[in-house]
Order: structure tokens, then sequence, then C-alpha cells
């Protein structure tokens, strides 16, 4: 896989079929239904005032999921691109226009959350970074949570270099 | 029916006055400052978490770099402290990036 910046947009070309599936995978990731601890996450209590957080489940969590759900339904027209047979994703090339950076971010994010909250990693396996995701479901999600943030690592380090 | 009889139904009918709730806050409740905190979280990255301060708090790199340090280390970190409705519009502002942000009076 490499990636690169070409004018306006990000590119990130020859795709291997198990990393195009990986991506093809974010914007189910960010799904936190029946996942409580994972809900929690994703809309953390603002204060340890019951009427401010009586408020804020009122009025501004509607405008967090709103948020949360637009930046993912972009993230998912990108990945359109990726749609396809397996043996069609190979050199596949999947372009992110930059004016789509901050969705990604976003969208990465909620799904790096979700999965961790959903295997409950430790600090130590977050930061394992050479753990083989080829040994169990767990160690394929924590190979995915790295993946995703090696992503935002990269849109951040172009955004600040624009 | 005549204008005479309008006018005596005028007469008679009675408009209640509008009933007016008012919510006190006394002058010191007013005046108490809060604080914005960032919270420690194993799962947002150093760089992401320095980028969101930027953005939010208008802060320079340096700065929001040690504040994000702060967090790293210490587990938590004010970010900015004054009137609760500012402080309520910077925590929403730091959930929609997903960082574990909190407000608190300061006693």
């Amino acid at each position: 896989m490499e990636i690169s910046r070409k004018g306006e947009a990000l590119q990130i070309s020859d795709l291997d079929p198990f990393l195009a599936e990986l991506f093809r995978q974010i914007p189910a990731s960010t799904n936190s239904e029946g996942a409580p601890e994972a809900e929690s996450r994703l809309f953390s209590r603002p204060s340890a005032e019951k009427e401010i957080c009586a408020e804020w489940k009122s009025y501004v969590e509607p405008e967090l999921r709103r948020l949360f759900r637009s930046s993912t339904e972009t993230v998912a027209e990108d990945l359109a691109q990726l749609n396809g047979n397996e043996k069609s994703l190979r050199n596949r090339t999947l372009t992110i226009p930059f004016e789509h950076a901050d969705a990604w971010l976003n969208t990465l994010n909620q799904a790096r959350l979700v999965i961790a909250e959903k295997y409950k990693f430790s600090d130590e396996e977050l930061n394992d970074h050479d753990r083989s995701p080829l040994g169990s479901r767990r160690d394929l999600s924590l190979f995915q949570v790295n993946f995703y943030g090696f992503l935002q690592e990269f849109i951040l380090r172009e955004m600040q270099c624009s | 029916m005549s204008a005479v009889s309008t006018v005596q139904l005028e007469k008679t009918s009675t408009v209640e006055a509008p009933v007016t709730e008012t919510e006190t806050r006394d002058e010191a409740e007013l005046d108490v400052p809060w604080q914005v905190v960032v919270h420690n979280d194993p799962v947002n990255l150093m760089t992401y978490v320095t980028m969101v301060f930027q953005r939010v708090f208008g802060y320079p790199r340096e700065k929001a770099e040690r504040h994000m340090l702060e967090v790293h280390q210490k587990g938590r970190s004010i970010l900015w402290c004054g009137v609760r409705e500012r402080a309520e519009f910077y925590v929403q502002q730091l959930h929609g990036y997903l960082l574990l942000a909190t407000l608190e009076k300061i006693v």
C-alpha cells in the first residue's frame, strides 16, 4: 500500500484485498449499537452535575449524533470506490478529497473508540504496534485500531503541511 | 342584538393577567467561574489531541502540546476557565472531536 498526496486529494494505491477490506469496514466499525460502553464513550458525560447532563442529552447529544452520522456517510461515499470483487481490488486506488479530511479523522476516531471499548484493550495492547493480526479476532481488531490510527496520523501530517 | 348589548358584554368580560415565571440566580452563582477539563484517553492520538486544542481554543502549537502532554502524563488538564455558557460551548466542540471533556464549577 502506498499513500501520497496528489494535488487536493490523498491517494492510497496498491491496496491488497486484506487492507481494502479493513477500509471497507470503517463505517460499520463506528456502530455502537448493542455495546453500551462504546455508546457511553462516544457520548460521554459533560459534567458531574445532573441538571447539565439532562440538558445535554436533550439538546447537544442529537447534534453530536448528526455530526458523527454525517462524517460516516461522507467516508462511506468515498469508500464506494472500493466496491467490486476481490480480484478487481488489486492495485485499486482510493482517492480522498482533501475537503473530506475532517470527516475521515472523525470517522476513524469513532471506529477506533468503538472497537477499543468493545474489546477493552489495555494501554499495553494499544501501544503494541508490532502484533500480528493473524491470531484471534481480538488481534485482528487491535490491528484495525492501529491501522486506522496510522491513517489518522497520515491525514494529520498532510493537513499540517497544507 | 344591538350595540348596547355588545357594550354590556365587553364590560363584563375579564382577561386574566398572564402568569410570568421568574427564575432567579443570586449574584454569587452567576459569578462562579467554570473550567473546561480534558481527561486522558489511551485511544486518541497525541497529534490529534494537539490539533483539536489548536482548533477549538485557537492556542499556538506549543501551548496546545503542553496541554496535550499534561493530559497524557497527569490524566487531565484544565484548558479554559470562564463563564458557564462559553465553557459548555467548548465542551460541546471537544465532544464533537470525541475527546473526553467536562465542565466543572470552580469552588
